[in-house]
């Protein structure tokens, strides 16, 4: 049978009611553990693993599906609102996205964020149906050596999001590439920056902990300090139109090419074994950031900020599948947690997956285009009631936002000392709210650097100490060379326009 | 909506949810028994309640271990409650200290533990390490698998081994974190060919699916880890196990052991149970009685043909005098591979 067969045969499989309201649920789920901070899809998912045990393989695929995809959705309706992402693929979401609700132009930005996750998520599951075992072979062509350029150029797009300060943005970058070494060193087994011996630091900074306690709680710390100095309130206004034209015809026309190269940097990236959502939406945003004819926007509120981002990080979610579905490999946490759920049903996810398992695999894939639908359907009219969420009192909602957020870290490790790690950095988001110091760079820091540091030290051992390996591998050196062109083209703009002046 | 999350989180905390996927285990393992569950939990039940201290994220080795003893211990009738905790990170060694000090006199409490934690605290020098809790048994031992990808230069032992006589730097191979016992298992076998184990390429990659990838995209030479996590691969013949480092080869792997290519090198992965510092000596002698009854239980051992781990039980002052040979071992490879 051919794919588009099997895959029919899965729609056969996933378009029964059962099964339906199995995805109903999962996306419903999805959609709400998204919005909350610091609950993600990993920890829903592994809250229902005992579920495995009542219900067959094919309703709770589907179920986790649509959880998967569905964090993926709700991760952006916080970080536009409040300036609270729910999880570190919607980071940069809230740079543009904040800044649009405070113009009063949340319904446009909800908007965009969900359709762009619809966009990028069909995309991203046609290229699973038809592309996964391709696209998978090139990502095993990564090595280390080519990470480690991807992070260089990665590095380069960071300076989209540095703000108006550079000194201040890179100060917060710094910081967040110190707090990326805290921790036991991969390459050595040896502690590092752990104050001589606490125990909880060995691990690691949780970058959840720290999206959370940066945006979330130092939000709030700075609203309940701008209440006592008595400053006017930073009034939002909410959208009165119908949810027909929450987006104008300007707003489609500058959505629809952010959304679709967001969604091929996410599912590219995503389908690399250390790729991650993060690097996808920076990529875009800077991508966005430079294509754009109105860049002057961008730190007020661009829509394309909004579009690409979200749409990367929806696509990073079907990329995942695509190693997990063809070798068994996991390449994150949610992955991790789906194949622990094959291997209760005695699955072992594996390369032969497809061709033992493929009624299981193709209800799975059809699953998630139905999910999609569901999710924007479900997604598109909430975009009316959650920004009624910005009328609530924001002393009220703040005090939500710190109740929720705090259960979510603490629920997440069951340790204290990650609620004690969530207000220290509540405290350094209030100095860098205070002070304008720009939030996203240290989270950008915190998961780059040790991706960084770890590629750079892994490649230089495989190429046995050369640093040449860098350059002498064709994809490295290409995407160094990419890197290297971007890096220097604001310089050669300025230098040539200068001359023409004085000429 | 709140009070749903919360509700959510709070049995996230008691670990309720996974006891129910394992009382469904154990009900059928009981049924394979053909008796009832209640019949047997009446006859010879040792801990009413019993706590399992996992240091270790839900979904690893010693997860799996501390779940297994769970499902196998109510199907057995051992005991009738068994709440089990989740403190994980670093080899353990997040979880150790708050054991330690948490868990002090509690006779009713085990925690997990094994060969990675021997190590881990060695390399991380720790100040809390697996010598302040009290060793109970020694219960599964997993050996170590050296795999090639099928696509690189090297096919089989003898390559290897040239290979890494004649320069083992140029010998790259992708593991789990540093100074673990993949690490330790390549250290052995360069000196053992007469290297320096420093000079080791050992590349550390974040959990098996990243190592595994780097294997199959042949970004190395060769790669080591747990037979278990390999297996589907080597399978699928993408990957070419070319030893595996038990005693004994495992059952149905057509692959030799070190020992028998010429090596005197043997490493395996054990894993087993420990108890808080200051329980009793009756408390200690209750533990040992209820994991010796266990061990020898019908569900003990159908889990454990069903996981491939081999049975390597050792108790009381034989498994505290294994636990200081491999803490003493432990310390010399580290120190060879410039890591203690």
């Amino acid at each position: 049978m051919s794919n588009f067969e099997q895959l029919l045969n899965g729609f056969g499989n996933a378009l029964t009611p059962s099964i339906l309201i199995y995805g109903f649920a999962g996306c419903l789920a999805g959609t709400l553990v998204g919005v909350l901070p610091g609950i993600g899809p990993a920890l829903t998912i592994a809250l229902l693993l005992p579920l495995t045990f009542k219900a067959p393989a094919v309703a709770m695929f589907v179920l986790f599906a649509g959880i998967y995809y569905g964090g993926m959705y709700g991760g952006s309706t916080t970080a536009i609102l409040l300036n609270t992402p729910g999880e570190s693929a919607s980071v940069v979401t809230s740079l543009e996205g904040n800044k649009m609700a405070k113009r009063g132009l949340a319904g446009p930005a909800l908007a965009t964020a969900a359709i762009g996750s619809f966009v990028a998520g069909t995309i991203g599951t046609i290229a699973l149906t038809f592309f996964a075992p391709i696209v998978v072979s090139v990502a095993l062509t990564f090595g280390p050596a080519e990470y480690f350029s991807l992070m260089v150029l990665a590095a380069v797009s960071v300076t989209a999001v540095l703000g108006n300060s550079v000194v201040r943005g890179m100060t917060s970058l710094s910081l967040g590439l110190i707090i990326g070494l805290v921790g036991i060193d991969l390459q050595s087994g040896q502690p590092r920056f752990t104050f001589g011996g606490i125990m909880e630091l060995l691990n690691g900074v949780e970058v959840v902990v720290a999206v959370v306690g940066l945006f979330a709680v130092g939000d709030a710390l700075f609203l309940a300090w701008q209440g006592r100095e008595k400053i006017k309130k930073t009034i939002i206004i909410s959208p009165k139109n119908k949810w027909y034209n929450w987006m104008t015809k300007k707003d489609w026309k500058r959505s629809w090419k952010p959304w679709l190269r967001g969604s091929f940097f996410g599912f590219f990236i995503g389908a690399l074994p250390t790729g991650g959502a993060e690097v996808p939406t920076l990529l875009s945003y800077y991508t966005e950031k430079k294509l754009s004819k109105k860049p002057e926007e961008f730190g007020k509120g661009a829509i394309e900020g909004v579009a690409g981002p979200e749409a990367a990080n929806n696509a990073a979610a079907a990329g995942v599948l695509m190693p997990l579905l063809t070798l068994g490999i996991p390449t994150s946490a949610t992955a991790a947690v789906l194949l622990s759920a094959f291997e209760s049903y005695g699955i072992r996810p594996g390369p032969t997956l497809l061709t033992q398992q493929s009624n299981l695999v193709w209800t799975l894939i059809a699953s998630l285009y139905i999910g999609n639908v569901i999710l924007l359907i479900l997604n598109y009219p909430l975009v009316g009631i959650w920004v009624k969420i910005l009328k609530i009192p924001s002393q009220w909602l703040y005090v939500g936002v710190i109740i929720i957020s705090s259960a979510g870290v603490y629920g997440a490790g069951r340790s204290s000392f990650d609620l004690a790690l969530l207000f220290f950095f509540g405290l350094i988001g209030y100095f860098f709210r205070r002070f304008d110091f720009p939030a996203a760079p240290l989270i950008i820091g915190l998961i780059l650097g040790p991706m960084a540091e770890q590629s750079l030290r892994q490649a230089m051992i495989i190429g046995m100490g050369e640093w040449t390996t860098f350059v002498t591998r064709p994809i490295s050196a290409t995407i160094l060379f990419i890197a290297f062109v971007l890096f220097l083209s604001p310089f050669l703009i300025n230098f040539y326009s200068k001359k023409k002046k004085t000429i | 909506m709140f009070n749903f999350f919360i509700k959510l989180l709070n049995k996230k905390i008691s670990m309720k949810i996974n006891r129910r996927k394992f009382m469904a285990f154990a009900g059928t393992s009981a049924a394979v028994l053909g008796m009832p569950n209640w019949a047997l939990s009446q006859s010879k039940v040792i801990f009413d309640n019993l706590n399992i201290f996992v240091p270790a994220a839900p979904g690893g080795g010693w997860d799996g271990l501390g779940r297994a003893i769970e499902a196998a211990s109510k199907a057995a009738g051992l005991t009738n409650s068994i709440q089990i905790e989740n403190v994980g990170g670093a080899g353990g060694m997040v979880g150790l200290p708050k054991f330690v000090n948490d868990k002090k006199g509690q006779g009713n409490t085990i925690m997990i533990g094994g060969s990675v934690m021997v190590g881990a605290g060695i390399t991380n020098k720790s100040p809390v390490t697996i010598k302040d809790v009290i060793p109970i048994a020694r219960l599964t031992e997993e050996a170590g698998a050296i795999v090639v990808p099928t696509s690189g230069k090297i096919k089989n032992w003898n390559d290897f081994t040239s290979a890494l006589k004649a320069n083992p730097k140029a010998v790259s191979v992708a593991g789990g974190s540093a100074g673990g016992t993949d690490h330790q298992l390549l250290g052995l076998i360069i000196k053992a060919l007469g290297g320096n184990a420093k000079d080791a390429a050992y590349v550390a990659f974040q959990g098996g699916g990243p190592a595994n990838a780097a294997i199959l995209g042949g970004q190395v030479s060769a790669g080591i880890s747990g037979y278990s996590e390999l297996e589907e691969h080597i399978n699928s013949g993408k990957m070419k196990i070319i030893a595996v480092s038990g005693n004994t080869r495992i059952s149905g792997v057509n692959a030799p052991t070190i020992k028998e290519l010429g090596l005197n090198v043997v490493a395996a992965n054990w894993r087993g149970i420990f108890a808080a510092p200051g329980v009793s000596t009756e408390q200690k002698g209750k533990i040992i009685d209820y994991i010796t009854k266990l061990n020898t239980s019908e569900p003990w051992k159908k889990i454990l043909v069903e996981r491939k781990w081999t049975n390597v039980f050792l108790t009381g002052d034989a498994f505290q005098k294994a636990l200081n040979e491999d803490i003493k071992n432990t310390e010399g490879v580290l120190k060879d591979l410039g890591l203690a």
